[in-house]
């Protein structure tokens, strides 16, 4: 256990030593929110809530999306396609750790430091210049915290997935690339998962997408309450549960048939 | 004319190597038009609870997108230069450029283009084909060239911006992070300008002109007459911002000094 929480400060510091790029990372996402924000506005008009999510809800709702997603935002999928694909993950192999918990821990590392360096910086701003109105309950904020670990939960392990698949594909650039836009779209980060016509929200029940942005999100903007917020807690720890099987089998699978040329 | 002839043996070059990896090449069509659908489907989600955004319906703003599509899809194709400070400027790279016989700008616009993005642009067109025609909008003999003169305004106007952004690589060649930033400030210019908070608006109009690459141009063909005298000063814009960023890419060239061995 030591050794993966040195790993987890080692990215944490390393972080630290180039944090003047986070500056500029916070302009782009207040820029992000801010689009959201006056186009969410426009398109409430006067009306007063829309799918039973008020104005105020919902441009909550969009900047914590922006900011949770800096915590649980990772590029594993392409350090592991990359480490795959000029055969470095031999020599990680060999080495007197998991490979894959490593890479996680490499993950968190990243995300504890946009979440104190990242995301309450810039939810002050934003709460500021967009005039948020946000609630001090402690338990909320607590419930968000436990939501938002699950959701980078789910979003590694999908990273992890998708950047394994270059074990089978020589090159999953293209697949990497295809699965951020969808998760961006059905996890619920530009637009509440309530907003789909209920046919796609029945489907969208047996994937794990919205377990990354629309629950946390909504738990903070107070939108989900009582039995369906537990509910959408033990959602979003089933499908924990559940990706890692795909994950174990595959990374059996290609232990096994692992090919590694030069290096 | 040695210019257009450089350029046509580019490109043939450009779809030689392409077409050696035609796997790769097919992908970055499917997450082009992944990422436009994606954008679309927001669109079409949002107007199934509301029926009008600022007083611009569904089809419009479906329009208005389908327009933004064909001037940007232009801009990446040729002058996506944003890693032009890291391919050029550190690695050295840019002396072998002003070694070439004709002019810097042109040169790296060469080497840069990324021509499959071209078929951004085609979808764009269906989007707004199939917008329009909900709508009902019809068209006058000149407005295909008009539409030609507005794309192309609209080009350059991203294309200005990111040249003087990438010019400022000639007096420092710290990595900025200012590039993407751009990005997302240039999505702004897909909605109605009118929903902004009126400081956005004035910077989107006058200081980065963003709003002329997709909501001022696309009002003229939405006949939005309160706008056309912004839809007629697209191309004026585009002109005017790539020749200052031309000067100033011009200057750079002067200051620069190399940075490689």
């Amino acid at each position: 256990m030591g050794k993966y929480l040195e790993i987890i400060r080692i990215r944490f510091l390393m972080m630290l030593a180039y944090r003047t790029n986070y500056y500029t990372g916070i302009v782009i996402y207040t820029i992000n929110i801010g689009a959201y924000f006056f186009l969410w506005k426009a398109i409430y008009g006067s009306q007063g809530s829309i799918q039973g999510v008020t104005v105020t809800q919902m441009t909550t709702y969009v900047a914590i999306a922006w900011m949770a997603r800096a915590f649980y935002f990772n590029n594993l999928d392409r350090e592991i396609a990359e480490e795959i694909r000029e055969g470095k993950v031999a020599i990680e192999l060999i080495r007197p750790y998991n490979y894959l918990l490593t890479k996680v821990m490499q993950g968190l590392g990243e995300g504890i430091f946009r979440f104190f360096f990242f995301s309450i910086p810039g939810f002050i701003i934003v709460a500021f210049i967009f005039q948020l109105k946000v609630s001090f309950n402690l338990t909320t904020w607590g419930l968000f915290l436990l939501a938002s670990i699950f959701s980078f939960a789910i979003n590694t392990q999908l990273n992890i997935l998708t950047g394994l698949m270059a074990f089978f594909l020589h090159d999953n650039m293209g697949f990497i690339q295809a699965k951020r836009v969808i998760i961006d779209l059905f996890s619920g980060l530009t637009i509440p998962i309530t907003f789909f016509p209920i046919w796609a929200q029945d489907v969208m029940k047996y994937l794990p997408f919205q377990g990354i942005s629309y629950i946390p999100s909504m738990i903070f903007a107070e939108g989900i309450k009582g039995d369906s917020l537990l509910n959408a807690l033990l959602f979003q720890v089933v499908w924990v549960i559940l990706l890692c099987i795909p994950i174990t089998v595959i990374w059996y699978k290609a232990k096994k048939q692992l090919v590694v040329q030069g290096g | 004319m040695f210019y257009l002839d450089l350029f046509f043996q580019y490109t043939g070059q450009y779809l030689k190597t392409k077409f050696q990896y035609r796997a790769n090449f097919f992908l970055s069509f499917v997450s082009d038009l992944m990422a436009q659908a994606v954008n679309l489907i927001f669109i079409l989600l949002v107007f199934n609870h509301t029926s009008f955004i600022e007083g611009w319906n569904r089809d419009e703003i479906v329009f208005i997108y389908g327009f933004f599509l064909v001037p940007f899809a232009l801009f990446v194709s040729f002058f996506n230069i944003w890693d032009f400070n890291d391919r050029y400027i550190v690695k050295g790279e840019f002396d072998r450029i002003l070694t070439r016989p004709i002019h810097s700008l042109f040169q790296v616009v060469l080497e840069k283009m990324e021509l499959e993005s071209l078929l951004g642009a085609i979808t764009g067109f269906i989007i707004m084909v199939y917008a329009g025609s909900n709508l009902g909008l019809s068209l006058t003999w000149y407005d295909p060239i008009l539409f030609i003169l507005m794309a192309l305004g609209g080009m350059l106007v991203y294309a200005g911006i990111f040249i003087i952004l990438a010019s400022i690589g000639f007096w420092s060649d710290a990595r900025t992070s200012i590039m993407p930033l751009m990005y997302n400030i240039g999505n702004y210019g897909r909605y109605p300008i009118n929903i902004y908070h009126p400081i956005i608006r004035f910077v989107l109009t006058w200081v980065l002109p963003f709003a002329f690459v997709g909501v001022y141009p696309a009002a003229y063909f939405l006949r939005r007459s309160e706008w056309y005298l912004y839809s007629f000063f697209t191309p004026v814009m585009g002109l005017i911002v790539f020749i200052v960023a031309v000067c100033i890419w011009n200057i750079g060239v002067k200051k620069y000094r190399g940075a490689g061995n």
